[in-house]
């Protein structure tokens, strides 16, 4: 070994440099894949779509320009005054997928948060106590999940009588166990690791061992499932107003909706199903791509 | 309240009295494992203990007896931990609570995974101030860079805001030698505290305990299986194999003469500086894995080179000699050369 090795050698307390902190090492890798680029590029379209939903259509949602042309044999399809082409009330197509922008992502992202807070807590409950609690929460889990989340989003919206918040509540719900469930066994998983040993052999509490040490370290996969459940948020509203349990007011455009309302036309106005299935179609997509881009960015597991 | 003058009269009152302490565990299915198995000792004030032992000799699992850190379920803890005269394994949970980290505080092996990679170092730092000293806020932080500049971290202020992954490793153990001292305890317990650092570091990290241990008067219980660490810095020294001790004595006899045939196949088999050029290493034969359980003789038997047929007739006592104890039938004489 030479001098400067030895040199080297001593000093390595100083040489290990920072390779920069895990979220920000995450974030780096998320820039540089082009699928999580293109995700989040759908969504930040869709997100623009609805914001300024005013200036982009060039119909209110609720108007009729083509009011007398339409016939229900004759429902004329895209053209260069209507791009997406007429509905059967002669509104414009376009104007009202562009509108219906705002709905879908309402509705996803108020589901999606509302399911993810009930989840953190029960999530929080079950992986600090353990024990009898984490037993009950987790049964109740379970229970919730053995039943087909949309079969019972179905029947609390329901029960809950039809609306946007119907539906928005009834989506919550389903996703509150997924969220408890992914919570808790990172939190147990956590609950082993050498850093909360240190912590509680230096008398730190229960509670900020949980909230400060554990919470923070098991929160990754939930960001991700967030994002994830988004788009199936997205799905599940679509299905509900399909079902009828959407909206109330036929004035305020949503996809789902939009595609129930098709069916009587299906074979003579295709473009009617077209449109507003696609736009699900693309947001959800959106939606995943970033989500599971995510994931394996924050993920070792995942990595490939 | 802490007793912080180092009373003449206390000096001999033992600080920590470890009582026959057995540590069980259990597993639904599977074998009952004692890992911990009467296991003695005392740590007076002031004073550095050192438990040494290979891989699954029982010292980690004796000090996390002690700090109570086991799980509760599947483990059973026998014996006495008289710390201060209460008995540590019988205290009420919030008392012993307020115990770790104030009177008893602990390092670990692995600095990198001991600290929370997702919480700035001062907030870690400053957590134990605030848990046992009230500290908050301005003070709280001050005193947390006072103890990182202590440690010897350089520019603490900065390090303070920083991420254990941008620590390096040396560097992480002080930040965790800092929180444990935080609270000025009167006994750390220090579990291979240099087993995951570079060699270099690894004697930085010792000479700061020595130091630290000294200004304040702490006792120290060094677990460790390196016995260069134990040379240089414990006045006691407490060999155990497979759960039980099997000699104790001061550092100078235990090096100096060695009796039991296990400390002197460690001592052996330390690589030696002034060993001719390609001379072979002296390792212990066999594994840890090749014990005898210990009611049924001695443990050791199956890898020592001094066995008789005594040895595997029943279990050897722990036998009092003068200035150290040994639980061997036929040790090394004294002055025996160390057989290879």
């Amino acid at each position: 070994m030479s001098l400067s090795e030895v040199e080297a050698a001593t000093e390595s307390e100083q040489v290990e440099q920072p390779a920069g902190n895990l979220r920000k090492e995450a974030w780096k890798r998320l820039k540089r894949d082009p699928i999580a680029l293109v995700g989040f590029g759908l969504i930040a379209f869709f997100v623009l779509v609805a914001i300024f939903a005013p200036l982009i259509a060039p119909y209110a949602p609720d108007a009729q320009p083509g009011r007398g042309m339409i016939t229900p044999t004759n429902i004329p399809g895209p053209s260069a005054e209507h791009w997406f082409g007429l509905d059967a009330s002669g509104r414009d197509e376009f104007s009202r997928v562009v509108y219906g922008a705002r709905q879908s992502l309402l509705v996803g992202v108020v589901a999606t948060l509302f399911g993810m807070a009930g989840g953190l807590l029960l999530g929080v409950l079950a992986g600090a106590f353990g024990g009898k609690v984490d037993t009950v929460v987790m049964r109740i889990v379970d229970i919730m999940l053995s039943i087909p989340g949309l079969l019972m989003a179905i029947a609390i919206a329901a029960l809950l009588g039809a609306g946007l918040w119907s539906v928005m509540i009834a989506i919550a719900i389903i996703n509150v166990p997924v969220f408890a469930r992914l919570l808790r066994g990172q939190m147990l998983a956590q609950r082993g690791s050498d850093y909360v040993l240190a912590a509680v052999s230096l008398g730190v509490r229960r509670r900020p061992i949980v909230l400060g040490h554990i919470l923070p370290n098991s929160i990754s996969p939930v960001i991700v499932q967030a994002t994830l459940t988004l788009a199936t948020a997205i799905i599940e509203a679509a299905g509900l107003s399909f079902l009828g349990l959407g909206g109330a007011d036929p004035r305020v455009p949503e996809w789902g909706r939009m595609l129930a309302d098709t069916q009587r036309y299906l074979a003579s106005a295709p473009h009617l199903a077209f449109f507003p299935g696609i736009a699900i179609v693309i947001a959800a997509l959106g939606f995943t791509m970033l989500g599971e881009r995510l994931r394996e960015a924050i993920d070792p597991k995942y990595r490939r | 309240m802490r007793v912080t003058d180092s009373e003449p009269l206390l000096r001999s009152e033992p600080l920590l009295d470890v009582r026959d302490l057995s540590v069980t565990f259990t597993r639904k299915g599977g074998p009952t494992v004692r890992a911990v198995d009467g296991v003695s000792f005392t740590v007076r004030p002031g004073e550095t203990v050192g438990l040494v032992g290979e891989s699954g000799s029982g010292k980690s699992v004796t000090s996390l007896a002690v700090m109570r850190l086991l799980p509760r379920r599947g483990v059973q803890v026998g014996g006495q931990v008289l710390f201060d005269g209460d008995d540590l394994l019988t205290l009420p949970r919030d008392r012993m609570r307020d115990i770790r980290g104030r009177d008893i505080a602990m390092v670990f092996q692995d600095p990198m995974s001991s600290l929370n990679p997702v919480v700035p170092i001062g907030i870690q730092v400053t957590e134990v101030l605030e848990r046992h000293q009230d500290l908050k806020g301005e003070t709280a932080r001050a005193a947390a860079e006072e103890l990182l500049f202590r440690v010897g971290i350089p520019d603490p202020r900065r390090r303070l805001k920083e991420y254990p992954h941008q620590l390096s490793g040396g560097m992480r153990q002080r930040a965790l030698i800092a929180m444990a001292l935080a609270c000025k305890p009167r006994l750390l317990i220090a579990d291979e505290p240099t087993t995951a650092l570079d060699v270099t570091i690894q004697a930085q990290i010792i000479e700061l305990l020595k130091e630290l241990v000294q200004d304040t008067g702490a006792s120290l219980v060094m677990i460790t299986h390196d016995l260069g660490v134990v040379a240089g810095l414990c006045d006691t020294v407490h060999v155990m194999y497979s759960g039980r001790i099997v000699e104790s004595a001061g550092r100078r006899e235990l090096f100096g003469e060695p009796r039991h045939p296990y400390t002197g196949g460690l001592l052996a088999s330390v690589p030696r500086l002034d060993a001719p050029r390609g001379a072979p290493l002296h390792p212990i034969p066999g594994s840890p894995t090749d014990v005898l359980s210990w009611h049924k003789g001695c443990a050791f038997a199956p890898r020592c080179p001094n066995r008789l047929d005594a040895c595997i007739g029943g279990p050897p006592r722990l036998e009092s000699l003068g200035d150290r104890s040994l639980r061997c039938l036929n040790p090394l004489e004294q002055n025996e050369e160390v057989p290879a």
